[in-house]
Formats: C-alpha cells, sequence, structure tokens
C-alpha cells in the first residue's frame, strides 16, 4: 500500500467520524471483520455495552482509552478469548457468530483461526526454543510440512534480526526480542488479522522502540491490524483509524489526526490531557 | 562385628539386594507408572468444572489420604475374596500401591498444572490449538518441571512402602530380610543390612532425581 493510499484511507475515516459504521466507500476496501452490538459482562461489571467495530483489509485500528475501560476485551473476543454475551461478529467469507444464541464450538474455533494474538506479556512457551514456538502451531495445528515451516520461520526471524536466536530458549532473550519473536510466532499462522494487546506496555522504555518498528513496518505492508496500545505517538503514526473507548463504550473514532488534534468529545480530550501533558 | 557376623552380612547382602531388584524395584516402578495416570486422571477430574467428576476425584483422593496404606493393601489382598475376587500377591500388591499413588500424586499434578501461568493456555488457544492439545503440548511439559521434586518425594516414600508387601507375602527386599533373620537368629543385623540396602537404593534414585531437574531446567534462567 502507497502512502498516497494511506492518506485516502485516513480520509475516509474521517468522513467517517459521525457516522463510524458508513459503509466502505471504495470496493477495494472489502470489509474483513464486522463487529456489532458486543457486550460483555463479568459478573456485576458490565465491561462492554455494545461495541461496534468494522475493519477492512490492509487496515490500522488502533484501541486507546483508560485501563478498565474494556480495549483488551474487545480484542479477546476478536480472538475467541472471551465469549461475549451479546453481539455478532463476523469475518469475511466465514459464519455470522450470533452471542445471544449459543455459538457452535466450530464457529468460534473457525473464527480464532482467521486471527493471531500478540501479548502484552508475549507467552512465548518457555519450554521450546525460538524455532520451536514459531513453527508450534504451522506444524501442529496447520499441519504443514516441518521442513516448510522451518524455512517460512527462519525467513520471518531473519526479518525481525533474531535468525542467529532461532536456537535460543526464551528465557535467555531480552523483553524486546521476546516480544518480536512473539509476533514472528503470530505472522507465521499466516492469519487474516493481527491482534496486538499492548504489546509494549511490558517492555522498558528502551525496548520499546525496536517492537513499535516492526509494529509499523507490517503495517506499512498492508497486514490488517488491531491494535491496543498506550504508545499514543505510535497510534497516531500507525493507525488509520482510533477508537476512544472509555467504561465499555467507543466514545469517539476518526483518524488519528483529528483524535487527536481536535477530538471531539470532551472525555477524549482530558484522556489525551493526562497522557500527553501529565504535569500541567 | 565379629567373623561370623562380618560373614553373615557378606552373605545375605547379594541375596537382599536380590530381593530389592527383583521385587521392590519392579513393583516400585510398576505401581508408580501406573499411579502417575490414575493421578493424572484423578488431578484432570478435580480440575473439571463438572462436578460430579471434580466430586468424585476429591472423593478419591480424601479416602486414599485418608487410610493407612496397610488397611488398603488387606482390603485389596485378604478382604477382596469376600466378594468373589481373588487376587495374588503381586496383582495385589500392584493395584494396591498405584491406587495410593494415585491418590496422593494427584494433588502434586493438580498443583503443577495450576502452576503454569494462564497466558500459556491463551498462547496454545491463539494458536489454534484446542484444550487438550494445549494441555499436552503446552501445559503438562511446563508442569512436569514443577513437579519433579514432590513426585520424586512420592516415589521415594513409595519404594520404602513397598516393604509393607512383605505382608501379603510378596517376596521383596524385606521379605527376603525377614527369612534370613529368621534363619539366622540375627535379628540386629540382618535388619540394619535391609535399612542399608533401602538407603543405597534411595540414594541412586536421588541422585536421578538430580539429573532429571537439571535437564528440566535447561529453559529457565537459574
Amino acid at each position: 500500500m502507497s502512502p498516497s493510499d494511506r492518506d485516502q484511507g485516513r480520509a475516509d475515516a474521517a468522513g467517517r467520524a459521525s457516522d463510524p459504521l458508513a459503509p466502505a466507500t471504495t470496493p477495494d476496501d472489502a470489509v474483513l471483520l464486522t463487529a456489532r452490538g458486543i457486550r460483555k459482562s463479568f459478573g456485576d461489571n458490565e465491561v462492554l455495552r455494545s461495541i461496534d467495530l468494522e475493519v477492512r483489509r490492509g487496515e490500522v485500528v488502533v484501541l486507546i482509552g483508560p485501563s478498565g475501560s474494556g480495549k483488551t476485551t474487545v480484542l479477546r473476543s476478536l480472538n475467541g478469548l472471551e465469549t461475549p454475551d451479546r453481539g455478532t461478529l463476523s469475518f469475511a467469507g466465514g459464519p455470522d457468530l450470533d452471542f445471544s444464541t449459543r455459538v457452535s464450538k466450530q464457529g468460534r474455533v473457525a473464527m480464532r483461526d482467521r486471527s493471531a494474538m500478540v501479548f502484552q506479556q508475549h507467552n512465548l512457551f518457555p519450554h521450546m526454543t525460538v524455532l520451536e514456538n514459531v513453527i508450534e502451531g504451522p506444524v501442529r495445528v496447520q499441519r504443514v510440512p516441518r521442513a516448510r515451516a522451518v524455512a517460512e520461520a527462519e525467513a520471518l526471524l531473519e526479518r525481525v534480526g533474531l535468525a542467529e536466536k532461532r536456537d535460543e530458549y526464551p528465557f535467555s532473550l531480552s523483553g524486546g526480542q521476546q516480544q518480536r519473536v512473539g509476533i514472528v510466532r503470530a505472522l507465521a499462522l499466516k492469519p487474516d488479522l493481527l491482534l496486538f494487546d499492548e504489546p509494549t506496555s511490558a517492555l522498558d522504555p528502551e525496548l520499546v522502540g525496536e517492537v513499535l518498528k516492526v509494529i509499523k513496518e507490517l503495517a506499512d505492508e498492508g497486514w490488517t491490524m488491531v491494535v491496543v496500545t498506550h504508545e499514543l505517538g505510535f497510534a497516531r503514526q500507525v493507525a488509520d483509524e482510533v477508537l476512544f473507548m472509555d467504561g465499555g463504550v467507543v466514545v469517539e473514532r476518526g483518524a488519528p489526526k483529528d483524535i487527536f488534534t481536535k477530538p471531539a468529545e470532551e472525555r477524549t480530550r482530558r484522556f489525551l490531557d493526562r497522557i500527553l501533558r501529565p504535569f500541567d | 562385628m565379629d567373623a561370623s557376623g562380618w560373614q553373615l552380612f557378606l552373605d545375605s547382602f547379594w541375596p537382599i539386594v536380590w530381593g530389592g531388584v527383583s521385587g521392590t524395584i519392579p513393583l516400585a516402578l510398576s505401581s508408580f507408572a501406573l499411579g502417575l495416570v490414575i493421578a493424572l486422571g484423578v488431578a484432570l477430574a478435580r480440575l473439571s468444572k463438572n462436578r460430579v467428576l471434580s466430586g468424585a476425584a476429591r472423593f478419591y483422593i480424601s479416602v486414599i489420604r485418608g487410610t493407612p496404606l496397610l488397611v488398603q493393601l488387606f482390603v485389596i489382598f485378604y478382604g477382596m475374596p469376600a466378594i468373589g475376587i481373588v487376587l495374588d500377591p503381586w496383582p495385589s500388591a500392584i493395584i494396591a500401591f498405584s491406587l495410593n499413588v494415585g491418590g496422593y500424586a494427584a494433588e502434586i499434578i493438580r498443583a503443577a498444572i495450576l502452576s503454569v501461568p494462564k497466558g500459556q493456555w491463551e498462547a496454545g488457544y491463539t494458536i489454534g490449538m484446542g484444550q487438550a492439545t494445549t494441555l499436552r503440548r503446552i501445559i503438562l511439559p511446563q508442569a512436569a518441571r514443577v513437579s519433579v521434586p514432590p513426585l520424586s518425594n512420592t516415589f521415594i516414600s513409595l519404594v520404602k512402602d513397598t516393604s509393607l508387601a512383605s505382608l501379603i507375602l510378596v517376596t521383596e527386599l524385606f521379605r527376603v530380610s525377614q527369612q534370613i533373620a529368621a534363619f539366622s537368629q540375627e535379628f540386629m543385623l540382618v535388619y540394619l543390612e535391609a535399612a542399608l540396602i533401602y538407603w543405597l537404593f534411595c540414594l541412586v534414585l536421588s541422585s536421578g532425581q538430580g539429573m532429571l531437574e537439571r535437564r528440566l531446567d535447561r529453559y529457565v534462567a537459574v
């Protein structure tokens, strides 16, 4: 995707700010994922109160908001790690999952297979080497021949600069390296959608950059992704659309330049002020 | 020790060791292997959301831990014939010991499974694995590392507890010693010798535990 395409995408997103779920304006902006009316409670705590989300192919959607706002729960619902109480989810070419009825296991598995998750705490398998971590999914689940999975894993590791670490165990890597392996493990599954759950929040500050750089490169290559992050500068650079969440709802959504420079909602403004100007 | 005592010690050493090698060790190994299978099943039942399953597992663990092993052994060997089940000494011993290990090791395995962070399950699910595959490929290998020290304890206890099998006529280390002691009337010497040989066996097992721990520790920073 060229930079001008990306600007075009931002212009579209800006146009959608008032009508967030306006249909795709260009036919090649095919919708990959549609979520409507997603609700989720943990006991009495209503974490999501009707979330709508649409992700187009090649688009980067960034979720921001205070902790407890429900961002991570949205992300986890997309990957089937949480089962919403209500709402529908569908991937292009897949079935509609309606969570107000009982969703079949096959339905959930089919949905989970469309995306791959990068966790805050990387969650690498400590008893496997870097290479084994990366090929576990392709070989064990997708039944890719081992030799091919290894070749692909090596190419991916090379890309993120970790080729020489292939036989190390995760504990011997730095936090940034571990997270890059986490990203490679997700890429190796060849998902339609990459999900990032605060991928840099657990890292030492000096290691954040190397991870964000990899994510930015993937975005530039046209990977479709949904990213939960507190790195607002990064969000601004990489996002096609930013969703600001608070209290289980999407308070505001739009192009990053609009959200970050002239937020329409008071709650968004207060949140940005707290983060960008904590000492004022 | 006088010369005849020393001679008796030497003469009985290999017969007692042989009693261990042909009786104690196979009895302990087979009971432990079977016991681990039972324990894994019981641990998973105990962790299950199904209340009947977890209740049954809880009951089993409670009975096994709440009754003496010797009584369990006698119920199986001397008691079961009353309901028409007559078992030879060896099968009786293996059944009793493996059921017993199953109860104790189940709690160890359950705790070890719970000690693996929840994120590891989630990582398994997100790469497309189901629950069973995640358990087998991701969780159990990590749980194994945690459970080696307590399971080694269980195994070493089991090796010594197999001496109880002498009471249902299984020929093992202690029964051989009893026969030698009765024949020679040198109780102190022969029983100390038996104790020494048990101890030697356990030293070997402890070093095996050390090797296993080092092997499983290769992927953690120490």
